[in-house]
């Protein structure tokens, strides 16, 4: 089989049990922006069809499946002994990997490996004369910056919900992969908690709207203020890290530089301090409303509306008049 | 039992970060400390040592002048030794290339267990440990968020978006660790007088045997850098019984709502 001499490379994400990660419509509408996507999926035995009829849903016409028992026991390796099998077929210019744990794994092995230069957390990928450039957002969105390889494969992890650019559905050519096993040893995967997909409210990661709640909250029964809020407005949910760590919501809530990076048109922070680490991973948001006790708190710093009043009086009255004007 | 805890020095988060706009390289003029979470996996390193006797720390770190404050403050929270990479050849170096030097730097060391942080506060790659897994042929457990070594492995708990997984490797291994290890240690006055005893060595790229320069590998560079405006002010109002109408108009004015 032939690939086209613009094909770009993309590494679709695959749950243990075969769903294919929502990263996956991103990435292949990045790689649509600057070249032809071919998508390769790794999976368990079974699963590699119905992966592959996702990626060409997403807009990935040419789809390599890459079946294999080793995804539930060893973890990385498999992932990037297929990557190394596809790009030696394919010879892209540019390989495409999720910024997720997992994915960034995958993309420094794969890098470290193939001896590729690898730009990490892009938001976008572009072309110029002399070839695929990988766009940045730095230090919380403070500095654009852009980077591209001195030669060779540019390898890019792009962030989660960065990506609006969709491809249209392409029709289904899948392929099987032959792919012979690495000799890295990898760490043994001894037993998976697969995460129950919550249903319901938009996806934090790219998600339009986020209503965030901080240790201003108090407890996990009062979080449920942040929730009404979020359901009033379809907006996804957010936390700080003292929300977090204080047992208010799950750790993938966390919205900041170690946690998730979002850039929705509207954030709603509700008792949150604003420390510079929460404002990391959401002052390039379009629209910031803060809403704290303390006339002080940094977050408002970054507030379009800054409201210095209680969360449990303030709140409630906003959801009441939201419904008010609606009806 | 030998431990390596890579550490990173990094611009202060609690200052203002700021980036040159010609060279694209971070401004460490203002206050540099150790990345938080290598500060992490510093205070674990100790914590084992301290726990099984004939275990050695030793604190390995590549950066410019200014990292020997962090890798003293490493000594003074017990590490045994600390190596310095140092070179004007590193100015700029992208991650393939650190991943290179630090692979060799551990490897002259000789290893049981590299310990690092998962991602750090400043390049926020998080790609190092898997990078270094690769380039040292042996198995990498990242991202945990608590690990034990017991009978030449190394156990551990990560959590991932897709659900959580215990993961194991046989040692010699890379670990990385998350934010939710324990806090670090705050460095006693006895273990900041320690420290200026203990062995602390400085290499170069010489010393490792690597040509930094070597146009024949592809690296990764920037070529451009753009501050982002700053944000304008916006309003604020203070509660006075009735905010939250006013944010109510305010975000339909805006078709927020
Ligand atoms: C390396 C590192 C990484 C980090 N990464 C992150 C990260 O990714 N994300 C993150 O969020 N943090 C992160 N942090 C932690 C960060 O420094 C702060 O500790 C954290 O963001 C504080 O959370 P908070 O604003 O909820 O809590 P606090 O700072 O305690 O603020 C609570 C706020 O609630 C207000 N409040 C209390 N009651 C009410 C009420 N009834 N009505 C209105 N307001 C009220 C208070 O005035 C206060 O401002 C990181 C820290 C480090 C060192
Ligand atoms: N220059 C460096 N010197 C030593 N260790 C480093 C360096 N850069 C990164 N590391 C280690 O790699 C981890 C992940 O960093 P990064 O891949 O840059 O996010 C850090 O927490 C450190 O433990």
């Amino acid at each position: 089989m032939t690939f086209p001499q613009d094909s770009v490379l993309v590494l679709v994400e695959v749950s243990p049990s075969g769903q294919v990660q929502k990263s996956a419509a991103g990435l292949i509408g990045a790689a649509a922006g600057v070249g032809t996507p071919v998508a390769l999926v790794v999976t368990a035995p079974g699963h590699g069809q119905a992966a592959a009829e996702q990626a060409a849903a997403f807009g990935a016409g040419t789809v390599l499946i890459n079946e294999t028992a080793d995804v539930a026991t060893k973890l990385s390796t498999p992932a990037v002994d297929a990557l190394v099998a596809a790009a030696a077929q394919i010879q892209p210019e540019l390989v495409l990997v999720s910024n997720s744990i997992e994915g960034r794994d995958v993309a420094a092995r794969y890098a470290a490996r193939t001896r590729s230069a690898l730009a990490v957390d892009a938001i976008g990928v572009s072309r110029d004369e002399e070839g695929v450039v990988a766009s940045h957002s730095v230090y919380g969105g403070a500095y654009l910056v852009d980077s591209a390889a001195t030669a060779g494969t540019l390898v890019v992890t792009v962030r989660q919900g960065a990506i609006d650019a969709r491809a249209e559905a392409a029709a289904l050519n899948a392929q099987t992969l032959e792919v012979a096993a690495g000799a890295s040893p990898a760490a043994t995967i001894t037993s998976i908690d697969e995460a129950v997909v919550e249903s319901g409210r938009p996806e934090l990661r790219g998600a339009a709207k986020v209503v965030s709640g901080g240790r201003g909250l108090g407890s996990a029964e009062q979080f449920e203020l942040v929730n009404e809020l979020a359901d009033e407005l379809g907006a996804a949910v957010g936390a700080s890290r003292a929300a977090v760590d204080a047992g208010f919501v799950p750790t993938s809530y966390q919205v900041g530089q170690t946690g998730v990076s979002v850039s929705p048109q509207l954030y709603i922070a509700l008792g949150i301090s604003g420390a510079i680490q929460h404002r990391a991973g959401m002052q390039t948001s379009k629209t910031i409303v803060a809403i704290n006790k303390d006339e002080d708190a940094p977050i408002f710093a970054v507030s379009d509306f800054g409201i210095v009043g209680d969360v449990f009086t303030v709140v409630p009255q906003l959801i009441a008049a939201l419904k008010a004007r609606k009806a | 039992m030998k431990i390596i805890v890579l550490v990173k020095e990094v611009p202060d988060t609690y200052g203002d970060r700021e980036l040159s706009l010609e060279s694209g390289l971070s401004n460490r003029s203002g206050e540099v400390v150790l990345d938080e979470i290598s500060e992490r996996a510093v205070e674990a390193a100790v914590t084992y040592a301290e726990a099984n006797a004939g275990t050695e720390v030793v604190a390995i770190a590549m950066g410019p002048d200014t990292v020997p404050t962090a890798l003293r403050k490493a000594l003074a929270m017990g590490a045994a030794k600390a190596v310095h990479v140092l070179d004007d050849g590193l100015v700029g170096a992208d991650l393939g290339l650190t991943a290179e030097v630090l692979a060799a730097a551990v490897r002259r060391e000789g290893f049981d267990l590299v310990m690092t942080g998962n991602i750090s506060t400043d390049g926020s790659g998080g790609s190092l440990p898997s990078m270094l897994g690769e380039l040292l042929a042996v198995p990498a457990a990242t991202n945990l968020a608590s690990f034990q070594v017991d009978g030449g492995n190394v156990t551990g708990h990560r959590t991932l978006d897709q659900g959580s997984y215990e993961v194991s490797a046989a040692l010699p291994a890379v670990i990385s660790v998350t934010e939710r290890m324990p806090d670090p240690r705050f460095p006693n006055f006895k273990g900041i007088m320690a420290a200026k005893k203990k062995p602390f060595e400085t290499v170069t790229l010489a010393d490792l045997g690597i040509a930094a320069d070597d146009d024949s590998v592809s690296r990764s560079i920037v070529i451009s850098v753009a501050e982002r405006p700053a944000r304008a002010a916006g309003v604020k109002i203070v509660d006075e019984g009735n905010a939250g109408e006013q944010l109510a108009d305010f975000l339909i004015a805006q078709k927020l709502a």
